[in-house]
């Protein structure tokens, strides 16, 4: 299939995370097939050897996580795709990353759950896990893509804050994009902004491996090269090894915070459509988004003034541009593909508006006429 | 009112019958040769192979929201099982085109039979090219694309050796499609505003 960028391309939208994979300077991948995220392992394998790359199918997906975590940490930008089963036995990993502060990317294909579920449906039962899938406090990245060219332009700027903030970053599709083929045009590679994570500038004697710095993102030596480097998933202190001492420990779970905290104007990405004017507001994300659109157009069509605000970033939750909605519009509907997951985090920024619930969980795409209805409604 | 060109397409037949193959390479030649947006999807079932298998494909000269079919605008039946599965969706302006060879009853009047697997079998000696029939005819009855186009689709998603035969297949069912009167199709039936979403 494919392989130049610059031209017009009919891709699925698994397809299209692996150009956007390769073109943010991906080069390992290792993973443990599963539908309906396979097709991102099944072109990577094709794909790495001829870029010099590195693709390796493990033996789950413990090990999946285990690995891109071992190649981020020797340089190398790392990427595993799953659903919800692997998604499951990744968090414990996941939860290493978030401590080593090792940048990597995880895209889980939503399908429908719990435990097996529903091994070939969409689903958008994920989000939660997704943001709080592995245990303790600690911040991470996931966006939500709602079309093919989502699916490129999303995996490149996963790949980029996860290098800048030193952060996993989880992109969450559904069996609907995955699976769904659409014309997208990809760009040429110097068109695209590749962010790589920053290397220490001092010799390796003076290098301080978790040492704050304004970003409150350290600067982050490539194993092997010289610099001594000590990882672990205890608490640590600047120079990378165990440590209890309260001051150190607060210091070092604030940091982790902050830096993303600070990063909140760039990484929480949002998307308006005829909101300008909207009395009525749909808050969607993912799939869910397609059919929105074209309800609050044909809201629109009737004189209801409807808008719609997709949410790219799901964390850390946009709130100021959500809770501008709630503040413009007398109510607002949160449609998922789950039993009521965002609608949760929309309400904790509320301000009073009505907010209408829609949801489906039978395995099914929620259609432009469900929530056309309830515009009608509203 | 929306102002758009929408045209959604739906292709039903058995798992093994090559329909999703088929809606793809409709796809590329309406999206990469044509110059439409498209979106085109599939079911995508475990029990794909053998029972029933569906592809859709939704084209637009603008950006498409919804990216799943409707209301189908033409509907390729290659078995009768497809055919009742999935007819209810079609447009009360919608055309049903359907495979003679295994469809015997149609649920309405704007139908074309045609025997796709019968003219694979007996012109090109391979009933498997019966796909490539199928959408030669279809693009002779949506009118959106040319053989052309479809052609160098199929040059790109189908192995080399097989290329001739489809291409073979593509214009016989082209050459087939072109033999019927469309102009005879009796009008639709439009009682209702059709329903918007």
């Amino acid at each position: 299939m494919s392989e130049k960028t610059g031209q017009r391309l009919l891709l699925q939208g698994n397809e299209a995370i692996v150009e956007g994979a390769l073109a943010a300077g991906c080069r390992f991948f290792a993973g443990y097939p599963i539908t309906p995220a396979s097709e991102i392992a099944e072109l990577m394998s094709l794909r790495l050897p001829a870029l010099n790359g590195t693709f390796i199918q493990m033996e789950d997906e413990i090990a999946s996580m285990g690995a891109i975590i071992g190649a981020s940490l020797a340089g190398v930008k790392s990427l595993t795709a799953t659903s919800g089963p692997g998604f499951s036995l990744m968090q414990e990993n996941l939860g290493f990353a978030c401590a080593a502060e090792v940048p990597c990317v995880v895209v889980n294909v939503m399908r429908a759950g719990p435990s097996t579920g529903l091994s070939t449906s969409p689903a958008q039962g994920d989000v939660m896990q997704a943001r709080w899938g592995t245990h303790g406090d600690h911040p991470i990245i996931v966006l939500a893509v709602s079309s093919v060219s989502d699916c490129f332009d999303l995996t490149i700027q996963a790949f980029n804050l996860s290098e800048k903030y030193r952060v996993p970053v989880i992109v969450l599709s559904d069996e609907i994009v995955a699976h769904t083929r659409e014309t997208v045009i990809l760009p040429e590679q110097a068109a695209v902004t590749v962010i790589d994570r920053m290397r220490p500038a001092v010799p390796p004697e003076w290098y301080i491996p978790y040492e704050d710095n304004s970003r409150g993102v350290p600067a982050m030596a490539d194993m092997g090269s010289g610099y001594r480097h000590h990882v672990t998933g205890l608490i640590h202190d600047v120079r990378g090894f165990p440590t209890e001492r309260p001051e150190e420990v607060d210091a070092f779970i604030r940091r982790l915070f902050r830096k993303i905290t600070n990063g909140f104007p760039e990484i929480q990405l949002t998307k308006t459509v005829m909101l300008e004017d909207a009395e009525i507001a749909v808050i969607a994300y993912g799939a869910v988004t397609r059919s929105a659109l074209r309800a609050v157009r044909q809201a629109r069509g009737r004189g209801i003034r409807a808008g719609l605000l997709q949410l790219i970033t799901l964390y850390p939750f946009p709130r100021k541009a959500v809770e501008a909605v709630l503040r413009q519009c007398r109510r607002v509907l949160v449609p998922e593909m789950n039993m009521g997951q965002v609608i949760r985090e929309v309400k904790r920024v509320n301000v009073a508006t009505e907010i209408v619930r829609h949801n489906r969980v039978d395995g099914q795409f929620i259609t432009p006429a469900e929530i056309y209805a309830h515009l009608l409604a509203m | 009112m929306m102002q758009e060109d929408r045209y959604e397409l739906r292709f039903g037949g058995a798992g093994g019958q090559g329909i999703i193959l088929a809606a793809v390479i409709f796809a590329e030649a309406v999206g990469i040769h044509e110059g439409f947006h498209v979106c085109q999807s599939q079911s995508y079932g475990p029990e794909a192979r053998g029972g029933r298998s569906r592809a859709e494909i939704v084209i637009s000269s603008e950006p498409i929201d919804y990216p799943r079919v409707i209301g189908m605008d033409l509907f390729l039946a290659m078995n009768q099982a497809a055919l009742d599965a999935y007819f209810a969706d079609c447009k009360p302006r919608g055309i049903l085109l359907a495979d003679a060879t295994f469809v015997s009853q149609v649920p309405t009047s704007r139908a074309l039979l045609l025997p796709f697997t019968t003219i694979a079998r007996q012109q090109l000696g391979d009933a498997l090219a019966a796909n490539m029939a199928a959408l030669g005819a279809v693009g002779v009855v949506c009118g959106r694309v040319r053989l052309a186009s479809l052609e160098k689709a199929i040059a790109r998603r189908v192995p080399a050796k097989f290329k001739e035969l489809n291409i073979r297949a593509l214009h016989a069912g082209a050459a087939a499609a072109r033999q019927l009167d469309l102009a005879a199709l009796p009008p639709f039936i439009d009682s209702e505003e059709e329903k918007e979403v």
